[in-house]
């Protein structure tokens, strides 16, 4: 079966949801918005702390009541939804397959907007040594599990890594009934939010031990326990340090990872972040195809997935009327303090402000930012502090971009 | 009284009985795990390897061979994953060029066509992977790769069709002679045999020694691996270093679902059921792996895994009736795979003269699957018609639907655990390990079975995946 669009949108998560309304409020008619899942919201549905919301709404939501709110305003759109609908390829001349129980379809559109979220690094990825039994499992799967299952994968759980899914999931797991031994980090500072590390630690008595990791895995059927163990300055195991720990569950917060499998399929460019390399208007490498949300990069904050969400939807519409003919792709670059930097490159022909995102690679104290446009300082920011998983965001008015520039770089450096 | 007790499914047992139930004859399998292939026939190279390693004369030698040649039909008929790949052997200095052709002349002796192929531009011809510096390799057409996990269940499967019976999670714990055959023992019952075909990998020492036998001793050889993802095109045949006296080294190869293998060690173990893996080894891997092609891109990695070679000493496969109707296969490692399908046939023969067994005129030796990656457009939207199932897509990764799942769930072969149903269909295999789609393939296999969630498996028995209800 064959249909055409104005706009395609694959994911209706938080960054999904934006991309929609954006491209609503900037005119568009003709949206399709594709999810595999049976309900709008992607991760949000299994989210069911509070915390979002914040920065959008101006109140604290639970995960579902974000995404209702969310998914109720879209109802309100000509929007056309299709659900348990799943994209299994995109092609650079924007024509998308897509299966769903209704039937195989080939749908072409005139701008595609990726925001198919991320996907969490796995025990393999790091490999995680000693044995592969149950009970070991990525946080956010025993979250789902927990929140839309109604099931607990163990009660007794350590966790590995200090990314906010952990650190939420020893607060979501502790309040279950079970216990939570601790949370190992193989850095010296935690990886979540601090608000995180305060409500659901602290408050809770689990130690957060820093500069430790699981230097092995026991249990040839069911996990029965770990070796707990101190990393020195370059992250490596300290013999002798080993504490062996029982326990029936380990779960992983280490990270996440763009999902951006189709889009790297059809051929676009990936950049640091993981996700598709995007210039000032989240366009990808292939002209008319825009990514946003956490398949781009990863967010902390939902909100701001679904902020970015609005933006690609307004470049999308803004793109309809023709993609441009010329991408003057100036890159952007930063200095070693830096872990990554979203977008890639900077295309003058966007009307639009230029919005840089990144995280510092480890805590800052008293820091400056600076902007340099062709060797030009165009903006400078002072911080009191910076954390890498607090992610800082960047507005550069257009009118401070000259034409034709070669070169723009962030600096960030100690404040002397 | 049952005609034939195979021990063990693994590929070897489910061959032995897939080849015996084309007779006249009550064959049951007795498995202790909750699935077939969960030993070293699920953890390995999935190589089907040419045969100019084996030393001339043994039964390695004749059996890899013989069991080479038969993969084309069998793979065919079991609809399994097989592809003729060939492999090069890579020599990076004179050595290492003498060495290859003393293979060279062993792969005659073995009737193993090959080649020596000299300098870098010829081998890059058939590998543009391989790094500059290589300076000869030995070029081996027939070598192939296989899926192992589904020729070990279809094999099963075929078998089960055509009569066949399997007992999972059913360890044999005791043998005792009987009149005319043996009582086979397991906690759950007793059953009386004609004959028993012992395949119990690892462990086939012991079941060897409840008969009295205790001339052989196993010695498990690890093999840790890492697996990378389908990330885009890299290597295309295996990729062999020089052979020593550890075995064939590490390898480098795709496997027939479009991931790449790096692996396997080889380190001598107590324990026959410890597949831990550990960094220290890991890291000789990449550095194993790393010789052989130009970049190694092992961050692509998701997974890294380990298995048990059964190894003897002396080195050669045993395979005999040790007592009248008791035979014992022992000493199956490398290269049981490429051999099975030989072994299946030749055991099954040497049951049935000692059984005089009639073959039956309605065997059937095909096993058929639909497999969505398979089909055309048109194909794929007229069968989501019949079916909406097909059309709903469950592992992201691999691009598995729900009616791919069912039909698994519909089989004569049970699928009782997370771990069967990544093998049987890749589910959970990709680069997310199942973070997606774990959750919905539990709910599917607890319906299939009519058990609660928190009765489903992850792989091995008391393997639980959650353990309660929540508050
Ligand atoms: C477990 C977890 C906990 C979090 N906790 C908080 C918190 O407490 N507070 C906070 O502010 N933020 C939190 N965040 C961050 C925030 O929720 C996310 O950044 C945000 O929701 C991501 O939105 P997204 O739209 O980019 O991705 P997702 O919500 O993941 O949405 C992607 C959607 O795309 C769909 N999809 C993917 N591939 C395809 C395809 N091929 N075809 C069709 N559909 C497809 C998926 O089904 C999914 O619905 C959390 C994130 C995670 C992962
Ligand atoms: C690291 C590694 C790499 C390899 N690579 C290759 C390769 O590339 N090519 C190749 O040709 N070969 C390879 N091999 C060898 C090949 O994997 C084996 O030869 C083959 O899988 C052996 O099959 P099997 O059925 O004998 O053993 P297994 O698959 O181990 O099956 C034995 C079965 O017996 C069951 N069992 C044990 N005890 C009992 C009991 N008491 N009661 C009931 N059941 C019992 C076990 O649970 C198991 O399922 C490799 C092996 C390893 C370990």
């Amino acid at each position: 079966m064959k249909k055409t669009v104005d706009i395609l949108i694959i994911g209706g998560g938080a960054a999904g949801l934006g991309a929609a309304l954006g491209a609503v409020e900037a005119g568009a008619k003709e949206i399709l918005l594709v999810d595999r899942k049976n309900r709008l919201g992607g991760i949000l549905t299994q989210c069911v702390h509070s915390g979002f919301g914040l920065k959008v709404f101006g109140e604290e939501l639970t995960g579902p009541e974000f995404a209702s709110r969310l998914a109720r305003k879209l109802a309100e759109t000509p929007v056309e939804v299709w659900l348990n609908a799943f994209v299994l390829s995109i092609s650079p001349a924007k024509e998308a397959l897509i299966s769903s129980r209704d039937g195989l379809y080939q749908v072409s559109a005139k701008t595609i907007i990726y925001a198919t979220g991320c996907l969490e690094r796995t025990p393999g990825m790091i490999q995680l040594p000693g044995t592969r039994p149950s009970g070991v499992l990525t946080a956010g799967l025993a979250q789902l599990y927990l929140n839309e299952y109604g099931y607990l994968p163990g009660k007794k759980a350590f966790i590995l890594g200090s990314g906010d899914i952990g650190l939420i999931m020893a607060r979501r797991l502790s309040l279950e009934g079970a216990k939570v031994l601790g949370v190992a980090e193989i850095m010296p500072y935690s990886n979540g939010l601090v608000r995180n590390k305060v409500q659901c630690l602290d408050d809770f008595g689990i130690p957060l031990y820093l500069s430790h990791t699981v230097s092995r895995v026991y249990g040839n059927h069911h996990l029965e326990a770990i070796d707990l163990v101190k990393v020195d300055e370059e992250g490596k195991i300290i013999q002798g340090t080993e504490e062996h720990i029982e326990c029936d569950l380990l779960l992983l917060s280490v990270g996440l990872l763009p999902n951006v499998g189709i889009l790297k399929n059809a051929g676009a460019r990936i950049g640091e972040s993981k996700g598709a390399a995007v210039d000032g208007s989240l366009m990808t490498s292939l002209p008319g195809v825009f990514s946003a949300g956490n398949s781009l990069h990863v967010h902390d904050l939902a909100d701001e997935a679904y902020l970015e969400g609005i933006e690609a939807g307004k470049a999308a519409v803004n793109c309809l009327k023709g993609v441009p003919e010329h991408r003057t792709m100036t890159p952007l670059s930063h200095n070693e303090n830096i872990g990554y930097l979203v977008p890639s490159y900077y295309d003058e022909s966007y009307l639009g402000d230029l919005l840089i995102k990144f995280r510092c690679r480890r805590p800052k104290e008293k820091c400056v930012i600076m902007v340099i446009a062709d060797g030009e300082i165009i903006k400078t920011i002072n911080k009191i502090s910076m954390l890498p998983s607090e992610m800082e965001i960047i507005r550069i008015p257009k009118k401070l971009l000259k034409n034709n520039l070669k070169t723009i770089e962030v600096i960030l450096e100690d404040r002397l | 009284m049952q005609d034939v007790i195979i021990i063990g499914a693994g590929v070897i047992g489910t061959l032995i009985a897939r080849n015996l139930s084309a007779y006249q004859t009550d064959v049951l399998v007795l498995e202790k795990n909750l699935d077939v292939g969960d030993g070293a026939s699920g953890a390995n190279s999935a190589i089907v390897h040419s045969g100019y390693d084996p030393i001339p004369g043994t039964k390695k030698a004749e059996y890899n061979v013989r069991g080479n040649a038969m993969f084309d039909q069998l793979s065919r008929e079991l609809g399994v994953p097989f592809r003729r790949i060939g492999s090069l052997t890579l020599a990076f200095d004179e050595e290492g060029e003498q060495k290859l052709s003393e293979l060279l002349n062993r792969a005659k002796q073995n009737g193993v066509p090959a080649e020596i192929l000299f300098g870098y531009d010829a081998i890059k011809e058939k590998e543009p992977h391989v790094p500059k510096e290589v300076k000869a390799a030995l070029y081996c057409p027939t070598a192939g790769i296989v899926d192992p996990f589904l020729l070990t269940a279809r094999a099963m499967e075929n078998a089960l069709d055509n009569g066949a019976k399997l007992h999972l999670g059913e360890a044999v714990t005791a043998i005792k002679p009987i009149d005319g055959g043996y009582e086979v023992q397991t906690p759950k019952a007793t059953y009386q045999t004609r004959y028993v075909i012992n395949a119990a990998g690892a462990y086939a020492d012991e079941i060897a020694k409840m008969m009295g036998l205790d001339k052989w001793k196993i010695i498990p050889k690890k093999g840790q691996y890492f697996v990378l993802d389908h990330f885009g095109p890299f290597v295309k045949t295996v990729l062999f270093p020089l052979p020593s006296q550890k075995g064939k080294g590490m390898l480098v190869t795709p496997t027939t679902a479009g991931n790449y293998l790096v692996g396997p060690s080889s380190s001598i173990e107590e324990s026959k059921d410890d597949v831990s893996t550990d960094s220290l080894t890991l890291a000789q891997v990449k550095e194993g792996g790393a010789k052989l092609v130009d970049q190694l891109p092992l961050k692509e990695a998701i997974r890294v895994y380990a298995g048990l070679r059964s190894s003897i000493e002396g080195g050669d496969f045993v395979i005999e009736e040790s007592k009248p109707g008791f035979l014992n296969l022992i000493g199956i490692d490398s290269p049981g795979l490429a051999s099975s399908p030989y072994i299946g046939k030749l055991v099954a023969e040497m049951a049935e003269s000692r059984l005089h067994l009639t073959k039956k005129k309605n065997w059937n030796p095909f096993v058929s699957r639909i497999k969505l990656a398979n089909l055309s457009l048109e194909e794929r939207a007229k069968l989501i018609k019949e079916n909406p199932d097909y059309g709903e897509i469950i592992c992201t990764c691999e691009k598995i639907s729900l009616g791919e799942i069912r039909q698994e769930l519909r089989t004569s072969l049970p699928c009782l655990t997370i771990k069967a149903m990544k093998k049987r269909t890749r589910c959970g295999f990709g680069k997310c390990q199942g973070g997606f789609c774990q959750a919905r393939i539990l709910e599917e296999i607890a319906r299939a079975n009519g058990k609660k969630l928190e009765e489903i498996n992850y792989g091995f028995p008391d393997s639980f995946q959650l353990k309660e209800a929540s508050k």
